[in-house]
């Protein structure tokens, strides 16, 4: 039987839920055994060679690109989770939900005291994926599976989702597992 | 000494003195409600509904709820714990809950409800509501967190007895008003406890944050009800 096959993504994320799933530390040898891995950062595949079984999403939909990976992923995953508070609910990113997008786009690039006068400009090159209006928990763009709350989920809570997930067999929740900082 | 009430939580036997609540019954029998606006030695307003039971059939708010010989107590069965479970949802998606930025997080009565139902995921959406922080001299009240409780309206007063905080407004728009110039006198003293009886992060101190470390607050290793429960 082959083995299953993992893809991640990062969307609207920091990599800090990336980071923490490599905190498995000397358990990434049992991974190696347990799984393969297609597209991910971590291995730099950009295009989906194959059906993969668990797709791992970082981050919510701040912008175009972020909404076309996701979907993307969903077409490609049997079973999609979303990792860390930012994919389940927006995160930090959705801070500015409550704000305008133009006085955001203002702030950053006009008024910031930062900004030199000379550099006074609101990027709008269409090779820069345009903003969305707010930012999205990824299931309010496409279905999803599964959720590891946390940020970053511990990498303890996303190996234990990880390896029931694989062995088909409930998850074992412990209290200090879920936690949502 | 009059006689104790007889009454069964969740088919086992309880004994409650006269006057007690269904809340503080269960609390003395070992047996946790979960509660979010009631605070002990406060008087209780059954506002957020969260440690409701079923008592005969009928929902009642155990905070509020004296208890009576011969009730027959709901509290940990599915039905129940689901509405709980709603009700917390709902909080969560009403405010704006960023956890991981939240100098209160670990130590927060609603997250720790959250952990205890383990919560991965609201049913409901998030609303994003827009809302604002206010600062004063001794703290900051932030309206994105707060859940309505009125802990803060029945605990916090000036020494000749003064409400400093208020409700103001009625329904979906409802929130806490400061008097300013009340906020103004408070002590430290007074601006720290009124941060320690705030369920959420509504109400910070000013000047501290984050002074104790993940690892050692309040909820990080045993859940919220787990002290009432060792007693049991």
């Amino acid at each position: 039987m082959s083995k299953p096959v993992i893809a991640t993504a990062s969307l609207a994320g920091c990599f800090g839920c990336h980071m923490s799933f490599l905190d498995i530390d000397e358990r990434i040898l049992d991974l190696i055994e347990l799984v393969e891995f297609d597209k991910s950062p971590i291995d730099d595949i950009k295009k989906f060679s194959r059906p993969v079984d668990i797709g791992l999403i970082e981050g919510g939909c701040c912008n175009a690109e972020n909404v076309e990976v996701l979907r993307y992923f969903r077409e490609n995953c049997k079973i999609l989770v979303s990792v860390g508070e930012c994919a389940v609910m927006g995160g930090l990113p959705a801070m500015r939900n409550t704000i305008p997008l133009k006085e955001c786009l203002e702030e950053a690039y006009l008024n910031s005291p930062t900004v030199a006068p000379e550099d006074r400009l609101i990027p709008a090159d269409e090779d820069i994926p345009i903003l969305l209006d707010r930012v999205y928990p990824c299931h309010e763009i496409v279905k999803i599976d599964y959720f590891l709350p946390g940020c970053p989920p511990s990498a303890d809570l996303i190996w234990e989702a990880l390896t029931a997930l694989i062995q088909g067999r409930p998850l074992r929740l412990e209290y200090e597992l879920v936690k949502y900082d | 000494m009059p006689d104790k009430i007889k009454f069964t939580i969740d088919g086992k036997d309880c004994q409650a003195d006269p006057g007690m609540t269904i809340y503080e019954a269960a609390k003395a029998s070992g047996i946790y409600i979960p509660v979010l606006c009631h605070f002990e030695g406060l008087k209780p307003v059954g506002s957020c509904r969260i440690c409701s039971v079923r008592v005969n059939g009928r929902w009642m708010a155990s905070c509020t709820q004296p208890v009576t010989p011969g009730m027959v107590i709901e509290n940990t069965s599915p039905e129940v714990e689901e509405y709980r479970r709603a009700i917390i949802e709902m909080l969560f998606v009403e405010g704006n809950h960023f956890c991981p930025a939240c100098e209160k997080s670990g130590n927060c009565e609603l997250q720790a409800l959250a952990y205890r139902y383990q919560i991965m995921v609201p049913q409901f959406p998030y609303l994003f509501p827009k809302k604002d922080i206010e600062a004063f001299p001794k703290f900051l009240l932030e309206h994105n967190r707060c859940v309505q409780c009125q802990r803060c309206i029945r605990a916090i007063q000036t020494p000749d007895g003064k409400k400093i905080f208020a409700m103001k407004n009625r329904s979906g728009r409802v929130r806490i008003n400061v008097d300013k110039k009340l906020a103004a006198s408070l002590s430290d003293e007074e601006a720290q406890k009124a941060m320690d009886i705030c369920p959420v992060g509504a109400i910070l101190k000013k000047e501290v944050g984050f002074r104790v470390p993940i690892g050692q607050r309040k909820y990080d290793k045993k859940p919220i009800g787990s002290e009432i429960e060792e007693k049991r």
